[in-house]
């Protein structure tokens, strides 16, 4: 892997001068890391920030902070239930990541690898899905929630989720699938093998990095998801992070930024971390295939 | 062990026949070569065989077993694929130990099949390596392992050796020569390549178009090949055809030259027309020969490959096929002569073919 990267090609010489690197490389680099960032650095720098500083921006450089507090941080972990609500978002998206990730490797695999007829259909159908917006979907699931009786209780997102998350799942998944040869398979059959066998020895292990992908991805979608868990969840001890942060912590027209930013700082941590274990397969699954 | 009857077996790919009936039958313990040009049923064939494909019509016994309907791993056959096939994230002992282990084989007994297959093949070093940290003749033989650990009653090769450079291609051929005179497990084995057919097998399927065009030891169908394209096929330099007629005690070419009629076989009628097959290592430098004019000269050192055309004629005019342009001949002695000379040469009655010019079959 790690010698690949290294060009030694012509084509490339141009960018070996330091200035033409600079105008070609850094610059760009620089200016995306800003534009990505600067939310970042701005959530962090306000949950940090006195609440006198908060609104004061003639006395005080909004871009920075000076004697920063903890403040809204410990009020967030031992004067609310934040802690119930990260743990509500964490079960709530883990349980339905599992749920999709097994729905969707039966679904990629079974479209892509078992010849029947309609397979090419059902994987536009699969797409199609994807497509449907969630504020179009909310209001007919509600309706079916509610039916269920499961309104208000973290099942219904559970269940609610994986309609989005299957969906893009199984399209990544198929692609992956796709590019494990098939005589794998074949020679696996011969070995002995039956469908199942082929699937959890051959397939799944080659696929590794495609559901590392499929997985991180799920889970930020239903971590930072807003509609349904708005829509289904009512009472504060089940809400979710996104929707508990924001409803809890503004007041008619008083906005509590620094608890605001502060929930989502901390929201965001797990993922963070997440991402910093994985980075490697899930770029590596949106760019590769399988290595021999 | 056993035998493998292949019974009138058709294949259509939807309504696009691609096997028309083709029936083989191969005792147990024999070592079968199917050959042909590309695209003409030799993987499709040997992947119904396998059970990778279902059959369309017809009959496919192992042992005396029908296995139509037997699905691939109750069919006791092993398989090598063209590219290998290994498992990319297996270990090579894991690649040589799964379909024992898919067989819930003892632990201890898993371990002697694969250390004895290893030692067969040479690979006790590389056990624990992945298939990526091996080179493609390395590669190769764990693809056999795979196969031999398996101990099953008929192995299939699908053109194992054509990733291999020229040089591995010969060793591995001979090894699996070797190997099966060890193990004497009935083979079937797909190539193109005509000298590992030649080499290899005890018996060859030649295949053209769907169709079986002869079966045969490898040197029965140098010899007396059924037709013109096994004739054509078998051999290299390939075999020149000659158009022409048989005129009295000989055979007269279109472009005039006079060739000796075989002595094998009925006499055809005078006046004939034939086609005139000559193998460019059966014609002899001969005083008072027929003439011949030398159109190119490829010296390889052990022979001498030389081009001959008929005095004075333009090139080809006499070939049936446009193989070459003109008819080659393999002489054993170093040839002096230039472009434009002239040589004499004849061919020897006992090794020449008359086939029919329209069916294309063997005359006689
Ligand atoms: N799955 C398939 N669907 C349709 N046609 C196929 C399929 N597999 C093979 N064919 C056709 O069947 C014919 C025989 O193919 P096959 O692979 O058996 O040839 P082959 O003799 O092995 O050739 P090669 O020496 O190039 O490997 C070819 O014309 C091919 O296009
Ligand atoms: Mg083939």
């Amino acid at each position: 892997m790690a010698e690949t990267t290294a060009d030694h090609s012509e084509g490339m010489a141009y960018l070996d001068t330091l200035p033409r690197r600079i105008v070609t490389v850094y610059i760009p680099l620089i200016i995306i890391l800003v534009v990505l960032l600067f939310p970042f650095y701005w959530m962090a720098l306000t949950a940090i920030k006195p609440d006198e500083q908060l609104i004061d921006m003639d006395t005080y450089n909004p871009f920075w902070v000076v004697s920063p507090t903890l403040k809204h941080i410990s009020k967030l972990l031992f004067e609310t239930q934040y802690p119930v609500w990260l743990w509500n978002t964490m079960f709530v998206s883990v349980a339905a990541t599992i749920l999709s990730l097994f729905a969707s490797v039966l679904a990629a695999y079974a479209i892509v690898r078992i010849r029947y007829k309609g397979a090419a259909l059902v994987g536009g159908a699969i797409f199609l899905a994807y497509l449907v917006p969630p504020s179009i979907l909310f209001i007919p699931l509600a309706t079916i929630i509610q039916a269920y009786g499961l309104f208000d209780s973290p099942l219904a997102l559970i269940l609610v989720y994986p309609t989005i998350l299957i969906p893009f799942s199984t399209w990544l998944l198929m692609g992956y699938f796709k590019t494990i040869p098939y005589e794998l398979e074949e020679c696996a059959l011969i070995d002995g093998a039956g469908r199942w066998q082929i699937l959890t020895k051959i397939i799944l292990p080659l696929a590794v990095p495609g559901l590392i992908s499929a997985g991180i991805f799920s889970l930020t979608l239903c971590w930072n998801e807003f509609i349904y868990a708005l829509t289904f969840l009512s009472s504060t001890p089940n809400k979710t992070v996104p929707v508990a942060v924001v409803s809890e912590f503004v007041d008619g027209d008083i906005y509590r930024w620094g608890s605001l930013m502060a929930g989502a700082l901390v929201g965001s941590l797990p993922l963070v971390i997440l991402y910093s274990f994985f980075v490697e397969h899930y770029v590596s699954a949106m760019t590769g295939a399988v290595k021999e | 062990m056993a035998g493998l009857e292949i019974r009138n077996v058709q294949k259509s790919f939807g309504t696009t026949p691609i096997l028309h009936g083709v029936s083989i039958d191969i005792q147990d313990g024999e070592f079968v070569i199917l050959v042909g040009p590309s695209g003409c049923g030799k993987s499709t064939l040997l992947r119904m065989i396998a059970g990778l494909e279902n059959i369309t019509a017809g009959e496919i016994r192992i042992g005396s077993r029908v296995v139509n309907a037997v699905p691939p791993k109750e069919r006791d056959i092993a398989m090598v694929f063209q590219n290998y096939a290994l498992y990319p994230h297996m270990t090579v002992r894991d690649n040589m130990a799964f379909s024992l282990k898919l067989r819930k084989a003892p632990k201890d007994e898993t371990a002697t099949r694969v250390n004895r297959a290893a030692a067969i093949l040479g690979l006790e070093k590389l056990l624990d390596r992945y298939p990526r940290q091996l080179s493609g003749g390395q590669r190769q033989r764990v693809a056999m392992g795979r196969a031999i650990v398996r101990d099953p009653q008929v192995f299939l090769f699908d053109e194992p050796l054509s990733n291999l450079d020229a040089k591995l291609r010969v060793a591995m051929r001979a090894e699996i020569k070797e190997l099966h005179q060890r193990l004497r497990t009935t083979t079937v084995y797909v190539t193109h390549d005509q000298i590992e057919a030649m080499t290899m097998a005890d018996k060859i399927v030649v295949m053209h178009d769907g169709n079986v065009e002869q079966i045969g030891a490898p040197l029965e169908l140098y010899d007396r090949p059924d037709n013109m394209f096994v004739a054509g096929f078998i051999g290299s330099p390939a075999m020149n055809f000659l158009k022409g007629q048989v005129t009295g005690n000989s055979f007269r070419t279109d472009g005039g030259l006079t060739l000796p009629l075989p002595t094998r076989g009925a006499r055809p009628a005078e006046g004939q027309r034939a086609v005139y097959g000559l193998r460019p290592e059966h014609v002899r430098l001969a005083e008072g020969g027929v003439p011949v004019e030398v159109a190119v000269v490829e010296p390889t050192g052990s022979e001498t490959l030389v081009l001959v055309r008929p005095p004075g004629e333009a090139a080809g005019t006499d070939l049936v096929k446009d193989l070459g342009r003109d008819m080659a001949c393999v002489f054993r002695e170093r040839i002096a002569a230039r472009p434009g000379e002239r040589i004499a040469i004849t061919a020897d009655p006992n090794l020449v073919h008359l086939f029919d010019p329209e069916s294309g079959r063997r005359l006689s």
